[in-house]
């Protein structure tokens, strides 16, 4: 679903520049539960950045659906990100006006759908997240996890190839955290791929497998044995 | 093409952010309110204008002696200079060519018109039938003089409106008798004069009528005359000037002598009040350029500052697979909008204004300020083209919008 090979990636700073990404091998199959574990600049915001389209490499190659990512203008890659990806974002990222069914029908806009069908769709994944009841409810009517269920909503929307979550739990207590994990664990059970970047190990724990990032470069691939986890 | 989910989105984004629309609007419908009156004004003004000078034919010329205040060729100064029946056959003669039109006119003063019970006294004219020309006299009811009253010295008038509605009130005048200085006259016309009241109160008798009566000379006070209208007004001016000299050599008053003879050339107004026009023009113009000018920047302010309040949101749209063009198109579509509903509105508070202070101008030379159809369609373009313009740069703006960027700026 994903393959990266070799992919480097700077960013100017002044004169100088600096290499986040130095040369990253990664190839994620369909229906892999994978979570990237790094502490605050070990590349794994900017990787994710690259995953999700949201910025361009520099160097190597990156494979999403089998199709080579290259060149792509704004409009391309802004309809691959429709088609492909759905993101959770740690801060949510629901916009303030419209409420929980009009946030999740949005992507559905973009992707050309019509309104009657959006609000059919939308009300179906606000269902599948628990939040039926609260589809004409404002974000800021709603609690941390409520927001970030209706932001999960919002990435499954349009049936993408890969969920990807920037530390979707980053800004949630213990007790939602472990529900928003079970809910992406059952996305994943579904069928769909998820990749989950986080800076916690009992998240990460959750996760199939774990690839740990250091300095711009992978230093272990990982799967999870969830026996040994569950008796830690 | 009509997207009503653009719309939609639209209307939501405005209804959910009322204050920034109000702002926004605010500044453009103030600048069409200024335009509008500013533009209504300058209407006015120039109404006034035209209102004044459409009183008399644009091409006319006057003129008149007086006494010689210069000794020339052994005469002396002071004497007075009288005009005859052969300086009438000396201009025809001489500007056949150039000339649209001449009449002698004579003319008298606080003459006493009498209709049975009415009597009132009215300034006399006695001309010429082409004089009508000069004076844009419309007839209401009968004809104005002809050849032939003038060839049999007919004792017939044609009087102004006002004299009509003074003597007959709403009766009819045509066939009636009035007697002016105890002599007996049928009124053959009615005319009305867009000069107004005085040249409404005018009575005019044909000029052979007068010279017998009056004196029974081959006197007379004044030449009315028109030229080619094609004229342009410097060779208006050189026209009259051609006209007074050979007039002053024949009467033998010196060439420098401004006042044996005088002349009144509308071209000499009619220059100045076209250079007036010019300038009063230019400066509407710009005054309401500057003003819409300083809207549209005031908008495009607005809307960078906008764009960049929304600058989160624009990146989960783009997150969520917005297209750059979709973006522009938005926020475009958005300020177009904007700025037409509120330029329409300050367009008809305008109007509204005008219509309510319009009439209370007339004391200071502001005669029925008015938008025209123009000025509407213009605005309206103006309008469109100013959401374009103040929509595009912080669109465009936006459109540049990384997505990363813009989501991890909390």
């Amino acid at each position: 679903m994903i393959k990266i090979e070799n992919l480097h990636k700077s960013y100017p700073i002044g004169k100088d520049s600096l290499h986040v990404l130095k040369g990253i091998d990664l190839h994620i199959k369909e229906g892999e539960f994978v979570s990237i574990m790094g502490s605050s600049g070990s590349g794994k915001s900017t990787l994710l950045n690259i995953v999700g389209l949201l910025d361009e490499h520099d160097e190597g190659d990156y494979f999403l659906n089998g199709k080579k990512i290259e060149k792509l203008d704004e409009k391309k890659a802004a309809v691959l990100r429709n088609k492909f990806l759905g993101f959770v974002f740690q801060s949510f990222n629901l916009i303030a006006y419209k409420n929980a069914l009009e946030n999740v029908a949005l992507p559905l806009y973009y992707k050309g759908v019509g309104r009657k069908e959006r609000q059919k769709i939308a009300m179906e994944y606000l269902d599948k997240v628990g939040l039926k009841d609260w589809a004409t409810h404002l974000p800021n009517e709603l609690s941390g996890g409520q927001k970030q269920r209706v932001a999960i909503a919002r990435a499954l929307v349009t049936k993408p190839k890969v969920v990807l979550a920037d530390e979707p739990t980053g800004a949630l207590d213990s007790t939602t955290s472990e529900s928003v994990m079970e809910l992406l664990k059952e996305i994943n059970d579904e069928g769909m791929t998820v990749f989950v970047i986080t800076h916690e190990e009992d998240i990460a724990a959750q996760t199939d497998r774990i690839v740990r990032l250091k300095d711009g470069i992978i230093m272990s691939d990982e799967l999870v044995h969830k026996e040994k986890v569950k008796t830690l | 093409m009509f997207n009503i989910d653009l719309w939609r989105e639209i209307f939501q984004n405005i209804a959910k952010n009322k204050l920034r629309t109000i702002l926004s609007g605010f500044t453009i419908a103030f600048a069409i309110l200024l335009f509008t009156l500013l533009s209504g004004i300058g209407k006015g003004l120039m109404n006034n204008f035209t209102e004044q000078f459409a009183s008399d034919a644009y091409n006319s010329i006057y003129i008149w002696s007086g006494k010689t205040s210069k000794p020339y060729k052994g005469l002396q100064s002071g004497r007075d200079i009288q005009f005859k029946n052969d300086d009438f056959r000396f201009i025809l003669d001489e500007f056949d060519e150039e000339l649209e039109m001449v009449s002698p006119r004579i003319q008298r003063y606080n003459v006493k018109a009498v209709y049975k019970a009415e009597s009132y006294r009215y300034t006399i004219r006695a001309v010429y039938p082409s004089y009508q020309v000069l004076e844009s006299a419309k007839m209401e009811a009968g004809r104005f003089l002809n050849m032939l009253d003038l060839e049999e010295r007919r004792k017939v008038v044609a009087i102004g409106r006002l004299v009509a509605q003074d003597l007959f009130g709403v009766r009819n005048a045509i066939g009636k008798s009035i007697s002016l200085d105890d002599i007996s006259y049928r009124v053959i016309g009615v005319f009305n004069d867009p000069g107004g009241d005085n040249d409404e109160r005018f009575i005019y008798m044909p000029f052979s009528t007068a010279q017998r009566l009056y004196g029974n000379t081959d006197h007379l006070d004044e030449f009315g005359l028109t030229y080619d209208p094609g004229y342009s007004s410097s060779k208006a001016l050189s026209f009259g000037t051609k006209i007074l000299k050979k007039l002053k050599a024949k009467h033998k008053i010196s060439p420098r002598d401004q006042s044996g003879i005088r002349m009144f050339n509308y071209a000499m107004r009619n220059e100045q009040v076209n250079g007036m026009m010019i300038g009063l023009n230019v400066i509407i113009l710009f005054i309401g350029i500057g003003t819409l000018i300083a809207g549209v920047i005031g908008i495009g302010n607005i809307m960078v500052y906008i764009v960049k309040e929304r600058s989160k949101e624009i990146g989960i749209r783009k997150a969520l697979g917005a297209t750059p063009r979709s973006i522009v198109g938005m926020i475009m579509q958005e300020s177009i909008f904007v700025t037409a509903l509120a330029g329409y509105f300050g367009l008809l508070m305008g109007m509204f204004v005008l219509e309510l202070i319009g009439s209370n101008l007339n004391d200071y030379g502001i005669v029925d300020p008015s938008v025209g159809t123009s000025v509407i369609v213009g605005a309206t373009i103006i309008l469109v083209l100013a959401g374009t313009i103040a929509g595009y740069v912080p669109a465009k703006q936006a459109a540049r919008i990384k997505p990363i960027e813009a989501l991890n700026d909390d």
